[in-house]
């Protein structure tokens, strides 16, 4: 589903944050990346939806090498993979709901197609009581579990978390890790970035370390 | 997909983006109406002054555009004379018709419209002459006129001649100079609209960035991301006219009584004309198409450069 052949990324100010990485993730697998901050975990990450073109190598999606991928495309390639990012990336003058409608929208889904999904979405995280609120008014938690119900209400083939539960405590993390399990078990192919190592060792799923910019 | 229900998402798209933005300036209706009025003011100006044109030109319209030649016979030519006289000028080079006003209907017509009835009670004679109103065939060279000028003068009783041709050349230059000035005031305030209504958006899209980058994020389409703008400017552009058209309606009812007025000292039954529906409905769709150009300049230019971090 998701493969890396020889890929380097060299940032313009000398930094090389990959350096030849190789790796094959299949479809339906659930996967952990961990290393030390600046192994590259992020840059891993941003180059499967394209928020960044490699120095070299290359990167195939489902078959599809990106680098033959034009810029025109990138949307499509983009509502395929849901993001799940750290701080969130909320859209804060929105409500909960239209937050997470906005992917559904994008697609020009029909409107009572929307609210359904919306409503499903929300559900699975446990918030649908909360539609109508301001993401300020929820707790980081809370937060985060829209950015995942936002991720995951086109039902995309591919999942991506960079640090889902960097700022929450042990339990409120295995709770989100525990709905990234579910929606795995449904055949959503999910890559999530974390240094949580005494949790994913409990949760044991495939890792891949990375150390200076390689697979370790 | 059919065909029928791409159709439907598309103008199902549209009209999210006509509506979102719509919304987006009622959440700082202060701004919006500042930049609303400044584009009704810009609208207003050109078509205030393209209406003042078109007015002075329809008052002008008892003027057929064929100049007339007034030729005032003597005082003492006896009537036999005067008819005789329009007929030999009827007869020349370059004349299409002529009228005789006898000195009685003369007096007449000056009573009857100048209501000078006391003033002229106190003559004990008319004092008028006869007048043989001369109408050309057509413009004419100065040449010509020269020549026309001098057979007139040559016939007997021919006391003074009067031809407006000049006047009306004159005015024709001062009509085309007019024009010209209002079609370049008119090009720079639709810049001005074009500038204002690109710097709004330009802003409105600093303002916006974080929402455009995680449109971006989630698999926005650069047509998606665009589409709000565009609207922004549209409606805009839009309720700038309606501001111009409302300008313009007040405008002329404020002037319509003196200038009636003035036109009833002239003898004319002269009233202002407004915009009218063709008029306003330009205004709208003049600003509408300046609102789009400015919002699509501004989107151009600035869309492309926000990517998702």
């Amino acid at each position: 589903m998701i493969r890396f052949e020889g890929v380097g990324k060299r940032y313009p100010g000398g930094n090389e944050a990959l350096r030849g990485l190789d790796l094959h993730i299949k479809p339906g697998e659930l996967v952990f990346v961990t290393g030390a901050s600046g192994a590259g975990k992020s840059t891993f990450l941003r180059l499967i939806p394209l928020l960044e073109r490699p120095s070299r190598g290359s990167v195939l999606i489902d078959g599809v090498n990106l680098s033959a991928l034009r810029r025109r495309r990138i949307p499509f390639l983009r509502r395929r993979i849901g993001m799940i990012f750290q701080d969130h990336r909320l859209l804060h003058d929105r409500t909960v709901f239209d937050n997470v409608a906005l992917p559904l929208v994008i697609t020009g889904r029909p409107h009572q197609d929307v609210a359904r999904r919306v409503r499903a979405a929300l559900d699975k995280v446990g918030l649908l009581r909360r539609e109508r609120a301001y993401p300020v008014t929820l707790s980081g938690g809370e937060q985060q579990r829209v950015g995942i119900a936002r991720a995951v209400v086109t039902r995309p083939p591919i999942l991506l978390a960079d640090e889902p539960t960097g700022n929450l405590d042990p339990a409120l993390s295995r709770e989100i890790m525990h709905l990234f399990e579910q929606f795995n078990q449904v055949g959503v192919t999910t890559v999530i970035a974390s240094h949580d190592l005494p949790l994913i060792e409990a949760l044991g799923h495939r890792r891949i370390h990375l150390h200076e910019g390689r697979a370790a | 997909m059919s065909a029928r229900g791409a159709m439907r998402m598309w103008l199902g798209q549209h009209a999210r983006a006509a509506i979102s933005a719509l919304g987006q300036l009622r959440r700082k209706p202060g701004g919006s109406l500042m930049t609303t009025a400044a584009i009704g003011i810009a609208l207003a100006l050109p078509a205030a002054f393209l209406l003042i044109m078109d007015n002075i030109e329809s008052a002008m319209s008892g003027w057929d555009g064929t100049p007339r030649a007034s030729v005032f016979l003597a005082l003492d030519t006896p009537p036999d004379r005067q008819a005789a006289t329009a007929e030999r000028i009827a007869a020349l080079d370059g004349i299409r018709e002529v009228t005789l006003i006898t000195p009685a209907e003369a007096l007449a017509e000056f009573q009857a419209t100048a209501g000078m009835d006391e003033t002229l009670a106190l003559l004990d004679a008319n004092p008028l002459p006869a007048v043989v109103e001369a109408r050309l065939a057509g413009r004419l060279e100065a040449a010509d006129t020269e020549r026309l000028m001098d057979r007139l003068q040559a016939l007997p009783h021919v006391e003074e001649i009067r031809l407006d041709q000049t006047w009306m050349q004159r005015l024709d230059a001062l009509l085309e100079l007019g024009n010209r000035t209002i079609a370049i005031i008119a090009l720079l305030l639709g810049l001005t609209v074009i500038l204002v209504i690109g710097n709004t958006i330009r802003l409105d899209i600093e303002n916006r960035r974080s929402e455009i980058e995680i449109t971006k994020l989630i698999g926005g389409t650069d047509a998606f991301v665009r589409r709000p703008f565009l609207y922004t400017g549209v409606w805009y552009g839009l309720a700038g006219g309606v501001v111009s058209g409302v300008i313009l309606v007040v405008g002329i009812l404020a002037v319509s009584a003196p200038a009636t007025r003035l036109a009833a000292l002239y003898q004319s039954a002269f009233q202002p004309a407004g915009p009218g529906v063709s008029g306003i409905l330009t205004l709208l769709v003049t600003g509408l198409l300046l609102g789009l150009l400015g919002a699509w300049l501004a989107v151009g230019r600035h869309l492309v450069t926000i990517e998702p971090q």
